[in-house]
């Protein structure tokens, strides 16, 4: 049947319309002829030249740099949804729901604040003289090295994800059908594998797409390796920085910029596919 | 009865009334200088150039209201201004080695060395390198500072921080800092392996760099930008810094950090920074002046003792202002003329100039920067 397409429809599409021709597609066309112009004398020149794509995907330090970060966004997408499933889970289930209001309001409180200023904050607990080291010191322990580790990073891209993670799995957990669960019970099914037989493929979606934001949102972050890890090992956020700050390339930075989209784009798509299998459209 | 003896009206004469109102009409005539909004004036500068501590006495003066935008790097700085359009900064602070790329693209102004104070600076930056071309200025050098070992106080002394080979000691292992820029590390490491141009090395001197700078690599705990840097250090995280000098650990100095700057045996680097007025300034008059205010006795008093980083100042009589007003700093920072100072180090030979490299491109540099990072 043919669709007929209203004023009004457009109206309210629109907007979402431009906003994404304006701040996704422009952006991202301009970026693609980006990476086929050189840099002369620190000057960009418009051209088509694939100078930049070779140089950069010939590099050794590209590819060591891509594999660090896709295992460190992955690592923090599963650590993440780990750690904030019984989080979400006691939120959803075993709080009355005005606790539970408060619950999502602290929950949201973590993003009235900078992130910066989080990461930095970090850095008193972590670092060599810290609060961590000192009340390890009571104990006879350490001082152990926290800060500028790759451990460290991994709080990072929790204090940056964890909230958000834990919301999307709320909204997943409790939209689930309460008679399901009943049902599980009714049948003898324990509590830990009602969780893992009616709970967690019940919820599916939801908790896939939180994995996946947090994995958008450490893929490419740029302050927790910086601030956290010291810089090191090299991420490709790290990467972009370190070929725009010599020489202008950014064409260059462009290369890894759109590899890091595609890669979002791929990873998105297998995500969603998972999340959706099975089920009917 | 007259009025003296009806005694004083209560309220106002009609006489009064009018020289008050006009007055009041008067006044934002007389005073429309005053009331006049400032004249704003646009500075493309590292950080703290722009900053109260340094601007206001002459936002003040001349009715001028400074807006900054500020960069961190040469490159960045080169990025900022080919994405503005013609006009758009007014006042331009850069390295050295960037004056030349911004002469070249064609970012600055010829400026007229007579309307500058070089009789004041001392000899060395009469004809400062990279700010001329031929017989044209293009920048006035307005601060200079050395690049050598940073480091804490506590984990060690002067003199074990008197050599570059302090880096490999395997008790610091973990706890040595990079600045994140290749241009000053790699200088160091080829002063360390006896360079006497660091910058200007062939390519077997560059090949034995990359291999020095290499085996340095396990002792690294991190490489850091600009607040990195100072948190590191400040915390005690990095106990030994490569690629700065007191111009960041003379701000936590200040502060009580305990942490200092040594020029190590092999010899250290010099920056500079200099002042150019932007191509197609409407306001390049004022420009001037700021140019003029800045590189004088007294501007540069202040600019050596800005609050966001310190540094070394070329105006001989700007020394002497700084050492009325604040010894201690002047002192701390070598620049006392009777005594050992900043100016004996550079004659002596130990200091060579930031530069870009002469016989590779930067590009090379910096992919092996980016190489020893991953490594």
């Amino acid at each position: 049947m043919r669709r007929h397409i209203s004023l009004y429809g457009l109206t309210f599409s629109l907007p979402l319309l431009i906003w994404q021709l304006l701040f996704f597609v422009f952006p991202l066309v301009f970026l693609v002829a980006l990476s086929f112009w050189t840099v002369r004398n620190f000057r960009m020149e418009p051209g088509f030249d694939t100078v930049n794509w070779v140089t950069m995907y010939g590099r050794p330090v590209f590819w060591q740099a891509y594999g660090t970060t896709l295992a460190l966004a992955a690592a923090a997408a599963a650590l993440t949804s780990a750690l904030a499933f019984p989080c979400a889970y006691a939120i959803a289930f075993k709080l009355s729901p005005a606790a539970r209001r408060w619950a999502i309001f602290l929950m949201v409180i973590p993003f009235f604040t900078s992130y910066l200023v989080r990461v930095y904050s970090w850095q008193v607990f972590l670092s060599d003289a810290g609060i961590i080291n000192v009340m390890l010191g009571w104990l006879g322990l350490g001082p152990f090295r926290l800060l500028n580790t790759v451990g460290a990073t991994m709080v990072g891209y929790l204090t940056l994800s964890f909230p958000l993670v834990v919301l999307l799995q709320l909204f997943s957990l409790v939209f689930i059908d309460r008679t399901l669960i009943e049902a599980a019970h009714n049948m003898r099914c324990g509590r830990l594998r009602t969780v893992f037989a009616v709970v967690i493929p019940s919820a599916r979606v939801g908790l896939v797409i939180a994995a996946l934001f947090s994995f958008i949102l450490c893929f490419g972050d740029f302050v927790s390796p910086i601030y956290l890890g010291g810089g090191d090992p090299t991420t490709l956020s790290i990467l972009i920085t370190d070929t725009t700050k010599s020489g202008q390339q950014w064409p260059r930075a462009a290369v890894i910029a759109l590899t890091m989209i595609a890669t979002l784009l791929v990873v998105a798509f297998l995500s969603v596919r998972f999340a959706y299998k099975g089920r009917a459209q | 009865m007259t009025q003296d003896e009806r005694g004083p009206r209560p309220g106002m004469s009609r006489r009064a009334a009018l020289s008050l109102g006009v007055a009041a009409l008067a006044t934002p005539m007389l005073s429309r200088r005053a009331f006049a909004a400032p004249t704003q004036l646009t500075m493309l500068a590292w950080y703290g150039h722009a900053e109260p501590d340094i601007v206001a006495e002459f936002e003040a003066e001349n009715n001028v209201k400074f807006v900054p935008k500020y960069y961190t790097g040469g490159d960045n700085m080169l990025g900022l201004i080919s994405q503005s359009p013609p006009g758009t900064f007014d006042v331009i602070l850069s390295d050295a080695e960037y004056v030349q790329q911004l002469n070249a693209a064609g970012y600055i102004e010829p400026l007229d060395p007579a309307d500058y104070p070089f009789d004041e600076f001392f000899p060395e930056f009469h004809r400062f390198p990279g700010h001329w071309d031929g017989d044209t200025l293009y920048s006035v050098i307005t601060r200079f500072g050395f690049l050598g070992v940073a480091y804490n106080t506590d984990a060690m002394t002067e003199a074990q921080a008197s050599t570059y080979d302090v880096f490999w000691d395997t008790g610091l292992q973990g706890k040595v800092g990079h600045f994140d820029w290749h241009l000053p590390n790699l200088g160091q490491m080829s002063l360390l392996n006896g360079n006497a141009s660091p910058y200007d090395i062939d390519t077997a001197a560059w090949d034995a760099v990359k291999e020095k700078t290499m085996t340095l690599r396990r002792q690294i705990g991190g490489f850091f930008d600009y607040g990195g840097t100072f948190s590191s250090l400040n915390n005690g995280q990095m106990l030994a810094f490569a690629g700065i000098g007191d111009w960041i650990t003379g701000t936590l100095e200040r502060n009580g950090a305990k942490v200092r700057s040594v020029i190590p045996e092999q010899g250290g680097l010099q920056f500079t920074e200099s002042f150019s007025i932007g191509k197609g300034s409407s306001k390049a008059e004022l420009a001037k002046k700021w140019i003029q205010y800045i590189t004088s006795a007294k501007g540069q008093a202040k600019s050596a003792q800005m609050a966001a980083y310190p540094c070394l100042i070329p105006n001989q009589k700007g020394w002497e202002v700084l050492n009325a007003e604040n010894p201690a700093e002047a002192a701390r920072q070598g620049m006392v003329p009777a005594q050992g100072n900043a100016m004996d180090l550079i004659r002596s030979g130990r200091i060579k100039y930031r530069q870009l490299p002469v016989q590779q491109s930067l590009e090379e540099w910096n992919d092996f920067w980016s190489d020893y990072k991953s490594a």
